[in-house]
C-alpha cells in the first residue's frame, strides 16, 4: 500500500470532517434540510459512477451501470418486502446479486472492446428495464412501494444502527450512511488502483494484447473488475430504492446510465477521485440552472460541451496539468 | 405473411438509413453520435415546419431538411469535434461531447418546437388492398420506395464518386488516406455533414407517416446503435443489412408475439446479446474497427 504523505493525509482528514461535521453543521445553521437529499444523492450516484470508473481502467466504456443499479434496487427491494430481511443484510446481498450478473453477462460481452462495448452496454439497461416491466416478481409496471425504512441493528443488545423509522430526522441518517459508504467505496478504489491488480488493470488499459502474451489472465481480470463495478452500481441502487421506498423500472433508465458514464468524464477518467467531484459537479449543477426555468438543458448542455472543449481531459486535469500527455 | 414481409420491408429501409448515417459517422472520426436520433427528429420537424407550416411542396420541405442538417454537422463537425479530438487525450471524451450535444438539440427542439405530437398532411391518400391479404398505404409505399432510391444513391455515390472514394479511403486508413492526398480536414467534414444529412433526409421522410415529437430521438439512437452491432460497426453494406434485419424481426415479433404483451424488443435485445457472444464484430464488421 502506498504511504500517504503528510499533505495528503492533512487533505483526507478535512475532507471527512467537512463531510461529516461541517455539512451537517451548515445546513443546520442555514435550515435548507433539502440539502441533506441533493448530498446523499450525490454520494450514491458518485459509488455507482466509481464503478463505471474502474471498468473505464480497464478501456471498456461502460454505459450499463443504470442496469445493475436497477438490478440492486430491485433485489433489495424484494428481499425486504418479500422475504422481510433486514435492509442492512440485504444492501451487501444487492450488491452481490449484481455482481453475479455482471459475471454471467460479462463472460459473453466482455469479449467485446470499443463502441461495440458501449453499444451492447448501453442495450444492457434496456433490456433490465424490460425485464423488469415482464417479470412477475418485480410487479411490472406498478413497481414494488412502501418499502419499509431500515430497521434497527444490534450486537448483543448494543445498538448500532438505531430504527430509521423511528428517527425524527431518518434524512441525516441517510445522508450519515451514504457518506460513510461513499468514504469506504473510495478508499477501497484508491487501495485497488494503486495495488497489483491496478497495476495489472493499467496494462489492460493501454494494451490487452500485450499484456495477455506477459501473462496476465485478462479474461480473469476484466471479469473481477465487471463484477466489482456492477457491485458497486447494485450498492448505490439498494440505497437509492430504501431511500425513495419504492422501485419502478424507469427508476435508472438509459439518461441514468449516460450520466454515470458523463460524470467520469467530467471528473477526469485518469484519477481515481474523478468520478466523485464530477457527480458532484453535474448534480449541482443541474440543481443550480433549475432557476432558469426552461432555459435549464439549454445552458446546461451548452455549459457541457463548453467544458469539454476547454477541459477535454476532465476537472482534475486543470490542478494535474496535462496529465496522461499523451494527446495527439 | 405477405403483410410481415411487406412492414419488414419498410421498417428495414428506413432503419437501414438511420444507421447508414450514424455507421459513416463512426467510420470516419470514430465517435460513436450519441445525437443522431436527435438530428433525426431535428430533420422531422425542420420538414414539418416549411411543409406542414408554410405549405412547400413536399420535396423541397425534404431537400430543405438536407440542407439545414449537412450545414449543422458540418458545423459540429468543425468547431466541436474536431478541436476535442485533437486536444483530448483518450478518444472516448469525444462520447462526453455527444452527450452533451444531445442534451442541446433536446433543449432547442424543446424551446423552438415545444413537446408536443406534430402531424403533417399526407402526401397521398388511399390504401393499397389487394384481396386483404396485404393491406398498406399508398404514402408508405412512396415513403419506402423513396427510401430505397435514396440507400442506392447513397451507395452509388460513395462506389463512383470522388468524394465517395475519399471517405472509403478515409474509413478505411487514416493515415494512408492523408498520405496519398486526401484532405483529411475537409473530408471529415464532409463525411460528418453527410451523416446528419441522412438522419434528416429519414426524419424529413418518416414525418408523414408517424409525425414527430421531442421524445423519439432517445430511442431511435438506441435503435440505431442495435442495427450497427448487428451489421458491424463502421461497414457500409453492415448498416444496411442490419436495419433490414431489424426492420424484420420488429415485423415478425409484432404479429407473432403481440399477444404476450411487450416482449417482442426484450426478446430481440436477448438474442442480439447471443449473436454477439458468438460474433463479436457483428455481420460484415472488421474484429475491432
Amino acid at each position: 500500500m502506498p504511504k500517504l504523505n503528510t499533505f495528503q493525509w492533512a487533505g483526507l482528514a478535512a475532507f471527512l470532517f467537512a463531510v461529516f461535521f461541517a455539512v451537517p453543521a451548515f445546513v443546520a445553521a442555514s435550515g435548507r434540510t433539502d440539502l441533506y437529499y441533493t448530498l446523499t444523492s450525490v454520494a450514491l450516484l458518485s459509488i455507482a459512477s466509481a464503478g463505471v470508473w474502474l471498468t473505464f481502467y480497464i478501456g471498456r466504456i461502460n454505459i450499463g451501470q443504470g442496469a445493475f443499479a436497477l438490478i440492486g434496487a430491485y433485489a433489495s427491494a424484494i428481499l425486504v418486502t418479500k422475504a422481510g430481511m433486514s435492509f442492512w443484510l440485504s444492501l451487501p446481498l444487492a450488491g452481490l446479486f449484481a455482481a453475479g450478473v455482471a459475471i454471467l453477462i460479462g463472460l459473453p460481452i466482455l469479449r467485446l472492446r470499443g463502441v461495440y462495448f458501449a453499444m451492447i452496454s448501453l442495450v444492457l439497461t434496456q433490456v433490465v428495464t424490460l425485464t423488469a416491466l415482464a417479470l412477475p416478481i418485480t410487479n411490472g409496471a406498478k413497481g414494488i412501494t412502501s418499502i419499509p425504512l431500515p430497521g434497527a441493528v444490534s450486537v448483543f443488545g448494543l445498538t448500532l444502527i438505531p430504527d430509521f423509522a423511528t428517527l425524527e430526522n431518518p434524512r441525516l441518517a441517510f445522508y450519515y450512511t451514504a457518506c460513510a459508504l461513499m468514504v469506504i467505496t473510495f478508499a477501497a478504489m484508491y487501495r485497488l488502483v494503486n495495488s497489483r491488480l491496478g497495476h495489472l488493470c493499467r496494462s489492460m488499459q493501454q494494451n490487452e494484447e500485450l499484456a495477455a502474451s506477459i501473462g496476465v489472465n485478462i479474461a480473469y481480470i476484466r471479469i473481477i473488475v465487471f463484477a466489482i463495478s456492477s457491485f458497486l452500481g447494485g450498492i448505490g441502487g439498494a440505497m437509492f430504492g430504501s431511500i425513495a421506498q419504492s422501485v419502478y423500472p424507469s427508476s435508472f433508465q438509459v439518461a441514468d446510465s449516460v450520466n454515470f458514464m458523463l460524470n467520469c468524464f467530467l471528473g477526469g477518467l485518469g484519477y481515481v477521485f474523478g468520478p466523485m467531484l464530477g457527480t458532484l459537479v453535474l448534480y449541482f449543477g443541474w440543481d443550480l440552472l433549475f432557476e432558469l426555468g426552461r432555459y435549464q438543458l439549454l445552458v446546461y448542455s451548452g455549459l457541457l460541451i463548453i467544458l469539454m472543449l476547454v477541459l477535454p481531459n476532465g476537472l482534475l486535469s486543470l490542478r494535474l496539468g496535462k496529465g496522461g500527455g499523451q494527446g495527439r | 405473411m405477405e403483410q410481415i414481409i411487406a412492414n419488414g420491408i419498410y421498417l428495414g429501409a428506413q432503419y437501414a438509413m438511420i444507421a447508414l448515417g450514424l455507421t459513416l459517422i463512426f467510420a470516419l472520426m470514430n465517435v460513436l453520435n450519441f445525437a443522431h436520433g436527435q438530428m433525426y427528429v431535428l430533420g422531422g420537424f425542420v420538414t414539418y415546419t416549411f411543409y406542414g407550416q408554410l405549405g412547400w411542396p413536399f420535396v423541397l420541405a425534404l431537400l430543405a431538411s438536407c440542407i439545414t442538417l449537412a450545414i449543422l454537422g458540418a458545423l459540429i463537425e468543425k468547431f466541436l469535434f474536431a478541436p476535442v479530438i485533437r486536444r483530448s487525450s483518450r478518444e472516448e471524451s469525444t462520447m462526453l461531447l455527444a452527450a452533451g450535444l444531445a442534451f442541446l438539440f433536446d433543449a432547442v427542439i424543446l424551446l423552438v418546437f415545444g413537446e408536443k405530437q406534430r402531424g403533417v398532411p399526407k402526401i397521398i391518400n388511399g390504401v393499397f388492398n389487394w384481396d386483404f391479404r396485404l393491406i398498406m398505404p399508398y404514402d408508405r409505399i412512396l415513403i419506402c420506395a423513396l427510401a430505397i432510391l435514396s440507400i442506392v444513391g447513397f451507395i452509388l455515390f460513395m462506389q463512383y464518386s470522388k468524394t465517395g472514394r475519399a471517405l472509403r479511403a478515409l474509413a478505411q486508413d487514416r493515415t494512408a488516406a492523408q498520405l496519398m492526398g486526401v484532405n483529411v480536414d475537409r473530408y471529415s467534414m464532409i463525411g460528418f455533414a453527410l451523416g446528419a444529412m441522412l438522419a434528416g433526409l429519414v426524419g424529413g421522410l418518416l414525418v408523414t407517416i408517424t409525425g414527430v415529437n421531442l421524445g423519439m430521438g432517445g430511442p431511435t439512437s438506441i435503435k440505431a446503435f442495435m442495427m450497427v452491432m448487428i451489421g458491424g460497426a463502421g461497414v457500409i453494406s453492415g448498416a444496411i443489412a442490419g436495419g433490414i434485419i431489424l426492420g424484420f424481426l420488429e415485423a415478425i415479433g409484432l404479429a407473432v408475439l403481440s399477444q404476450y404483451g411487450d416482449i417482442t424488443y426484450l426478446l430481440i435485445f436477448v438474442s442480439l446479446m447471443i449473436f454477439l457472444a458468438i460474433r463479436p464484430q457483428g455481420l460484415m464488421g472488421k474484429p475491432w474497427g
